[in-house]
């Protein structure tokens, strides 16, 4: 140990090397998908030369636009939904008091993560079903929003567990209200979490395929499901052409957001 | 103030998106709803089909024909015509997912070849149209392998230097009911002795397989990964055209053959559209479309004449007049008990 | 809170899971002690014959024998399910300890980073890792261009590569929930210890961890169920040679259409593991009074 250096806890000898390896894990797949997605040949792994032609496909392509889309918005829906729910449910299981039924609730909320995917994709749809309820778009958006309540939720607890109470009743005894605590004291604290449990519901919901597959009708094929019946004839090349454009406008989204943020901060 | 406008404005927005969904949810007279796998409904056939009656046609999409009967089974609803292989046809009609169309007595039923108009899983043509057709057997790259190709036997039973260079389809039906030609027994078999001899012969081919896995086939092959692999007529012409040393083998005990049908799912709402769609098939010269654009054999008599000839003339389309094809039928449970039990030990 | 306004705040997620989940798992549940339809779905009479089947198979000749298949795979699939949940956490912890070090900007850009690559359909980056672990792929042919090796290593179709396509699938899953619990620290903390002459490994187990843990149990509920059920890792980066159960369930839908059978192994898998969840919240729940 070299004394003399001043101590700084926010940088660990390695890791910086570390989290770059890992990055490196995240993204070497991907790397492969976007040079993939300019091959000529039909094939997803044979390489056969520089082409735009699969990007062309896409655009030429309703089905596989309109499945992309419909991926989108129900994301989009079920992320809201599932997050509003999640935070809610994560607040009274941390901060209230449930005399009865924790265990209960607990369980209740797990349900989605453990029960398997096709006994959920085929016992919602015959609920469906059974119920008369052919709505496509509307159906999918409840069904996703379920098993995104738990992806949503844990993170959520977990960081109200951490926080203790101390801030809030310290904002208890400055404001009286509970819905301007929760808006002043509680929320600001509890934002990292309720973003990570909506990225995280968001990204399980545009890739899901068992659940989608059983219970979309007809017109509300998702990507995944468009993808997945690739599986026969073979996937081609068209696919990572349309997750290539979807990465960049997801970069572009996101970018603009930052920069938006930085330029709202300087003003 | 500000807080239930902004409530207020949420609750338009979702009313309106609902409205949008409900309205595209409607669907209109001049619509055919088609279910089928992704990319295997020829986009250039469809236009013409557009053309000439005005009905739009959508396509959505499934994975296997296991997911799409537990789908129908389960009671999803909404689509006018589906693609579903011969062995499925008999266990949706006896589910009652098919309704009667009669495809026998429409104009362009004369068309069909005589050899299937009798379809034995669909014998009157009550329920379905052909869609394409093609054999199951091997493809070899005969660069590597330089043996006989004239048996099943070099598949199931691999000379040593194959030892983890053999691939076999994913799914357990189209195993076993290749490995009961190469064994010369029955389709469906629940014989236990026949079952024992099957098992054997699995067992002692896994060691030779480097993946159980019906899809990325032609990757495999053309990058080398295995020599000898189980594969379909159509994909293997494709391997061919990548890597000119691929051959498709023709056994002498005898290929497996399957068909994929178009019949009417009995929830569809629209029924004389999917009847113009099935009369519409039986032309030679819209079939051609669709082989041409998945490069499968049609059932329509003079349909290759619309193919180029290197496709149309290929002896992946073309198998020898003597061979025996033997389509898989819908097993019934004490089979399907068994091969379950054979592929799930297989698996374990 | 008080308990009526904290029923009120629960209550939407227990409604909506418990109508469009609960509700239609309890035909599961029924289906399971029904007789299978060899058409798909189930047929009378009511029977133990799915729960039987756990152990015991019918033969040939139609005896019953003792057959351990299932139970291999099963444990199979939780201990794969454990490994891959404990690499996720090894791996994870310090990639959200690094972005918590950052300034909130770069913070914010590397979660989105972190994350980026899960907008990609599973397959499809399945695929891609196909095409970097199969023999001729890059991997190995950048090791045979450094002339490290000359024949290629079987880099795919085993345990090894099953677990490495779980890992990739689940890591973000773990970090996410682990950096929301470790955003809050307080820099204060950490150089009081440090001026306390705390060591680095000190402080990690003092004041990282313990701030850590709630994330790391979420993350963990989030990686082991899902991962316990997953099919597309062991069928496509596996060879298909070995079953899972998440498999072993769909193939009973679908190819074996013994939907009995399935919904046995689903009501099962579910129970066990939901007592467990519930034993371990309690657990938490204790050691917070």
């Amino acid at each position: 140990m070299t004394g003399a250096k001043p101590f700084d806890w926010r940088h660990t000898p390695g890791l910086s090397a570390y989290t770059a390896l890992i990055f490196v894990f995240f993204y070497a797949p991907l790397l492969i998908l976007v040079i993939y997605a300019f091959n000529s040949s039909r094939l997803v792994t044979v390489w056969a030369g520089f082409s735009f032609k699969w990007f062309v496909a896409v655009a030429n392509n309703n089905s596989i636009r309109d499945a992309a889309f419909n991926s989108v918005i129900i994301a989009i829906v079920a992320t809201i939904a599932s997050t509003a729910i999640a935070t809610a449910g994560a607040l009274a299981l941390e901060r209230g008091r449930l005399r009865f039924g924790r265990s209960a609730a607990t369980a209740l909320i797990a349900m989605p993560l453990v029960v398997p995917e096709i006994v959920v994709a085929i016992t919602t749809l015959i609920f469906f079903s059974g119920l008369g309820m052919h709505h496509g778009l509307i159906n999918l958006m409840i069904a996703h929003t379920v098993f995104c309540i738990p992806f949503a939720l844990l993170p959520i607890q977990a960081r109200l567990r951490d926080m203790g109470g101390t801030l809030e009743e310290a904002g208890r005894d400055l404001y009286a209200d509970e819905w301007r605590l929760f808006r002043r004291v509680t929320l600001p604290l509890l934002l990292p979490a309720i973003s990570a449990g909506a990225i995280m519901a968001f990204v399980v919901s545009l890739d899901d395929f068992l659940i989608s597959m059983m219970v979309s009708s007809a017109g509300s094929t998702t990507l995944p499901v468009y993808i997945y019946g690739m599986m026969r004839l073979g996937v081609t090349p068209e696919v990572n052409a349309i997750s290539t454009i979807l990465l960049a406008v997801s970069i572009v989204f996101v970018a603009a957001a930052l920069l938006v943020g930085r330029r709202n901060r300087f003003a | 103030m500000t807080k239930w406008k902004e409530g207020l404005s949420g609750i338009a927005l979702a009313t309106a998106i609902m409205g949008a969904i409900t309205t595209t949810a409607l669907a209109d007279a001049g619509e055919l709803r088609i279910y089928n796998w992704t990319d295997y409904t020829s986009d250039e056939m469809i236009k013409k089909f557009e053309a000439e009656t005005g009905v739009k046609v959508t396509i959505d999409t499934y994975d296997s024909n296991e997911t799409a009967l537990a789908k129908l089974s389960s009671g999803a609803a909404g689509y006018d015509v589906m693609i579903i292989s011969n062995d499925f046809v008999p266990i949706f009609v006896k589910q009652k997912l098919f309704q009667e169309v009669d495809a026998g007595a429409m104009p362009n039923f004369k068309n069909v070849d005589p050899k299937w108009q009798h379809r034995s899983w669909d014998p009157d043509a009550k329920y379905t149209v052909p869609w394409v057709w093609g054999t199951t057997s091997y493809s070899v790259d005969t660069a590597v392998y330089k043996g006989p190709t004239d048996s099943l036997k070099p598949l199931f039973d691999p000379p040593a230097e194959l030892k983890g260079k053999v691939g076999m389809f994913g799914s357990p039906t189209e195993v076993m009911s290749l490995a009961l030609v190469y064994l010369g027994k029955d389709q469906c078999n629940s014989n236990p002795a026949d079952l024992k001899e099957l098992d054997a012969l699995l067992e002692a081919q896994k060691p030779f397989v480097k993946v159980y896995n019906s899809d990325g086939i032609v990757e495999r092959q053309v990058a080398g990964e295995t020599v000898m692999h189980e594969q379909w007529s159509g994909k293997a012409l494709a391997t061919r055209q990548q890597k000119s040393t691929v051959k498709y083998v023709y056994p002498k005990e005898g290929v497996v053959g399957w068909m994929d049908n178009v019949a009417v799912p009995s929830t569809a709402p629209n029924v004389e559209n999917a009847k113009k769609f099935l009369n519409f098939l039986m032309d030679p010269e819209n079939i051609a479309l669709q082989q041409k654009y998945t490069g499968y054999q049609s059932a329509i008599a003079g349909s290759n004449k619309y193919l180029a000839a290197d496709i149309g003339g290929s002896p992946e389309f073309n198998p020898p007049a003597d061979l025996k094809i033997s389509f898989a039928p819908s097993c019934d449970e004490k089979a399907i008990r068994a091969y379950d039990r054979i592929w799930t030990n297989l698996r374990q | 809170m008080g308990p009526n306004r904290t029923y009120l705040l629960i209550a939407p997620a227990m409604l909506v899971i418990g109508i469009f989940m609960v509700l239609p798992l309890f035909l599961a549940v029924a289906y399971s002690f029904m007789t299978a339809n060899p058409y798909g779905g189930v047929t009378a009479p009511a029977t133990f014959d799915a729960y039987l089947q756990f152990l015991y198979q019918r033969d040939f000749d139609d005896g019953l024998v003792f057959s351990p298949s299932y139970a291999l795979i099963i444990l199979r699939s939780i201990y794969l399910a454990i490994a891959t949940t404990a690499i996720c956490l090894v791996l994870g912890l310090p990639v959200a300890w690094y972005i918590v070090c950052q300034t909130p900007e770069r913070r914010r850009i590397l979660l989105f980073a972190v994350t980026l690559p899960f907008w990609i359909n599973t397959l499809i980056r399945t695929y891609c890792w196909i095409l970097i672990l199969r023999d001729e792929g890059l991997a190995n042919g950048a090791l045979r261009h450094a002339g490290i090796i000359s024949d290629p290593l079987p880099l795919l179709y085993n345990d090894g590569s099953i677990l490495l396509g779980l890992v990739y699938t689940f890591l973000p899953f773990m970090v996410l929930p682990i950096y929301s619990t470790l955003e809050r620290i307080d820099p204060r903390l950490i150089e009081a210890a440090h001026d306390l002459y705390a060591s680095r490994a000190a402080v990690f187990r003092r004041i990282v961890w313990p701030l850590a843990r709630p994330g790391a149990l979420a993350g963990a509920t989030l990686v082991f169920a899902p991962a316990l059920g997953s099919f597309l890792a062991p069928d496509l980066l596996g060879g298909g040679k070995k079953l899972l159960i998440g498999s072993l369930i769909q193939m009973q839908f679908t190819s074996s259409r013994n939907w009995p059978f399935g919904a046995a192994l689903s009501t099962v898998v579910t129970v066990v593991v939901l007592t467990v969840f519930v034993i371990r919240s309690r657990k938490a729940q204790e050691e917070r009074r």
